[in-house]
């Protein structure tokens, strides 16, 4: 196929640690292999050979519904053996499991490991210990490329383009890896991004990281043509960072009042999984403007996307 | 156990002279050729006189137009005995300090059992005489058991030879208890070094607060975590006395505060670390474990206060604040590794960093290694004078070397330094008159 040799010469990465490193052309590629991809997935016959004798491990030290069975989904549709381990946080405290778990995983041999961790670059150490592909599906509050990834195609398929865009990514920014790998990715691609939330919750020296920032929803979300919700987990209500979850709705919630501000066309995304009445009204989650299931759909084509680019760097050739 | 030692005691009454130094007293600020003469461990004379045919008897060591220099003195040393001994021990920690041109350690409490009490104190003293090639003073617990609630027994460990008193890396948070320590350990002349952290202000931060962490998706630790217990701190001795020495600082804002409170005469002293003088945040770059340490590497403009603090006397001291860590507890997510890094045999090099570059004066520099760590203390060393103990050090000022992990002596390798060219390290290391060091041994390393 034409467009995943294009995007293998486009790719030149081992790994996908992050989106930080990634380059406008690179990140292109991976969209344009993702539309196709998505084409696929919508045909009766989903399956490619691409991978086909390949070995692929999810290994999630961090729970995950959504993330982990999406890579599933995209490795057994390229025809890769899928293997999902789910290693729980306990016994990762119990000493040098991180790096001990990956010399022993590397000496299965596999040729792509998905691994998702609690502590920021834990991913990329882990990279450093094995020989196969490694693909970061969340680490700490890093970075969640393949989120951003397929938060981009999902704007791209409405809006045409992501240059110029207005994107308001709301919410608890300080402990969101989504949101940073948003925000390199759409600075990359040349959108206008905005980070909203209540102080407690913004990440300190994030105007560095090429943000206009706002404390205000209404202020935030006028004329976004994007409006990005995050996940607050309900330990930020023990913690001092908010006082209760109905003064959250109240001042950082989406509803309809505070989504007026915005273009009449924006889009309402949210990476799930929701908090329905906390960070967002139900009817707006439900609305056609909303993208939500959509993003849950794109998250299959792009890590099929991400698999087909790795897959001329794999090792065992 | 002490293969270096080539005046067995027998030997001690022997007159030893060193001739054609560049004599280097910081105390006095003399600087100038001559040669020294050392018998029964002390410095007998010093000066230009001091030369080839002085004294017929006399064994001679010619230095070469190099520097002499009292041997330093490092204020912060963890080492892992008693309790973790695989990371290190007295006599590794020993070594590495006299590879390094030091000649006294102070080693802190923090061990496992914790120095809170007389035996403990006792037992770190028979272990450094036992083992040790460089002068060992302990520091003990100001809090029992480090815990920041009761206090100990300051007098009697005094007594026993816990030379000052610190409560590990953490500060004491209850203002009551930090209040009586003061107070208490005023009647008997007692140190108090403090180590300055707010435990819930810094909370789950692992790195300085701000743009790199915010990137590197790290929890930050703000500078105020700092300055709250040093603000605090200052307020209780203005309350209550008591000799206050604020173990580490690593931020602007520190600084001014000290710089205050020695205006206002309070007898308020602090320290900085090497890697605080040398080294910033961006040095983390991915998650590089060995750059993790308490208090956290701060910005390239703290990093510059610091240097200034030392070039203007308001910083007293420097120490290495060498913490070995072995593999288990670096070779981990950033958040999730062990804080600190070894220092004893780079701290030298490093700190000559700053005179090469023309940011310290050398005199001053060696003030901040020396001589201000030996007042503080109350040690008759750090000083080129008649009837000073002869800890000395020869330093040749230019000589590149590379830091190489591996060929530290130190039992843990985690050093922010690895592969870092430096200019200049200690030829010879003399302590009590007994040569513990010559780089000639082992040239290369």
């Amino acid at each position: 196929m034409s467009i995943a040799a294009d995007a293998n010469i486009a790719f030149p990465h081992r790994h996908l640690l992050g989106i930080e490193g990634l380059s406008r052309d690179q990140i292109t590629a991976l969209l344009d292999l993702s539309d196709e991809a998505a084409k696929l997935s919508r045909q009766i016959a989903k399956k490619r050979d691409d991978l086909r004798g390949r070995t692929l491990i999810n290994l999630f030290f961090e729970a995950s519904t959504r993330t982990q069975s999406s890579f599933e989904l995209a490795g057994k549709r390229l025809g890769a053996d899928v293997m999902n381990m789910s290693v729980g946080t306990s016994s990762v405290q119990k000493g040098e499991t991180l790096i001990d778990t990956a010399v022993t995983l590397n000496a299965m041999r596999p040729d792509i490991l998905v691994v998702r961790h609690h502590a920021a670059g834990a991913v990329e150490l882990l990279s450093q210990k094995v020989d196969c592909s490694v693909i970061n599906a969340g680490d700490g509050s890093h970075e969640h490329p393949t989120q951003a990834l397929l938060d981009a195609v999902t704007i791209r398929r409405h809006k045409g383009q992501i240059e110029g865009l207005i994107v308001a990514i709301c919410g608890d920014i300080l402990h969101s890896r989504v949101a940073r790998s948003n925000i390199l990715l759409l600075n990359t691609l040349g959108a206008r991004v905005r980070v909203v939330a209540p102080s407690t919750l913004l990440a300190s020296g994030i105007e560095r990281l090429g943000v206009e920032v706002y404390t205000s929803m209404w202020d935030g979300l006028e004329d976004a043509d994007i409006v990005m919700m995050l996940r607050l987990q309900r330990e930020r209500m023990t913690s001092s960072l908010v006082p209760s979850t109905r003064e959250y709705f109240h001042f950082f919630g989406l509803d309809y009042d505070k989504l007026a501000r915005a273009k009449p066309d924006a889009l309402v995304m949210h990476p799930g999984p929701m908090n329905r009445g906390v960070e967002i009204d139900s009817n707006v989650a439900d609305d056609p403007q909303s993208v939500i299931r959509e993003q849950v759909e794109m998250g299959v084509a792009v890590r099929m996307a991400v698999l087909q680019a790795l897959a001329r760097h794999l090792p065992n050739q | 156990m002490m293969a270096m030692q080539p005046y067995p005691p027998e030997q001690r009454s022997r007159t030893l002279a060193l001739i054609n130094a560049r004599l280097l007293d910081p105390a006095s600020r003399l600087d100038r050729p001559g040669g020294l003469l050392i018998r029964d461990g002390m410095i007998i004379d010093l000066g230009p006189h001091i030369a080839e045919g002085v004294l017929a008897d006399a064994e001679i060591v010619d230095c070469g137009g190099h520097l002499l220099a009292p041997g330093l003195i490092d204020m912060m040393v963890f080492t892992g005995e008693p309790g973790h001994e695989h990371r290190e021990t007295l006599a590794t920690a020993s070594r590495a300090a006299a590879a390094g041109g030091v000649t006294t350690i102070v080693c802190m409490p923090n061990t496992d059992p914790v120095i809170d009490d007389v035996a403990l104190v006792d037992f770190i003293l028979r272990r450094a005489r036992d083992t040790a090639l460089v002068n060992v003073h302990p520091m003990a617990a100001m809090t029992k058991g480090l815990l920041g609630e009761e206090m100990s027994e300051i007098g009697l460990l005094r007594d026993a030879g816990a030379i000052a008193f610190a409560n590990g890396k953490a500060s004491v948070a209850n203002a009551r208890v930090m209040r009586n320590v003061l107070a208490y350990a005023k009647d008997f002349g007692a140190l108090i070094v403090h180590h300055l952290e707010d435990p819930t202000l810094s909370s789950d931060g692992v790195m300085n607060e701000g743009e790199v962490a915010t990137r590197l998706g790290l929890r930050g630790i703000p500078s105020a975590a700092e300055t709250i217990i040093l603000e605090r701190d200052i307020r209780l001795v203005e309350l209550s006395g008591g000799r206050y020495h604020a173990g580490q600082i690593s931020c602007r804002a520190s600084l001014d505060i000290i710089r205050t409170a020695k205006l206002m005469g309070l007898p308020v002293t602090c320290g900085v670390s090497i890697n605080h003088l040398t080294l910033n945040e961006n040095d983390i770059g991915p998650y590089r474990t060995f750059f993790k340490m308490k208090p956290p590497l701060r910005s390239e403009d703290d990093r510059r206060a610091m240097v200034e603090g030392v070039s203007s006397g308001d910083i007293d001291v420097i120490v290495s604040a060498h913490d070995p860590r072995g593999a288990e507890g670096k070779r981990r997510p950033f958040a999730e590794a062990a804080d600190g890094a070894v220092g004893l045999e780079t701290m030298l090099g490093a700190a000559l960093r700053l005179y090469h570059n023309g940011e310290v004066e050398l005199t001053r520099l060696l003030q901040a290694l020396t001589t201000n760590p030996a007042r503080l203390l109350g040690l008759g060393s750090g000083r080129l004078a008649k009837g000073a103990p002869a800890d000395l050090v020869l330093i040749d000022l230019d000589r590149p070397w590379v830091v190489e992990p591996e060929a530290l002596r130190s039992k843990s390798k985690n050093t922010p330094f690895d592969a870092a060219r430096l200019q200049g390290r200690a030829l010879l290391t003399i302590v009590a008159g007994r040569l513990v060091y010559n780089y000639a041994d082992s040239p290369g390393l």
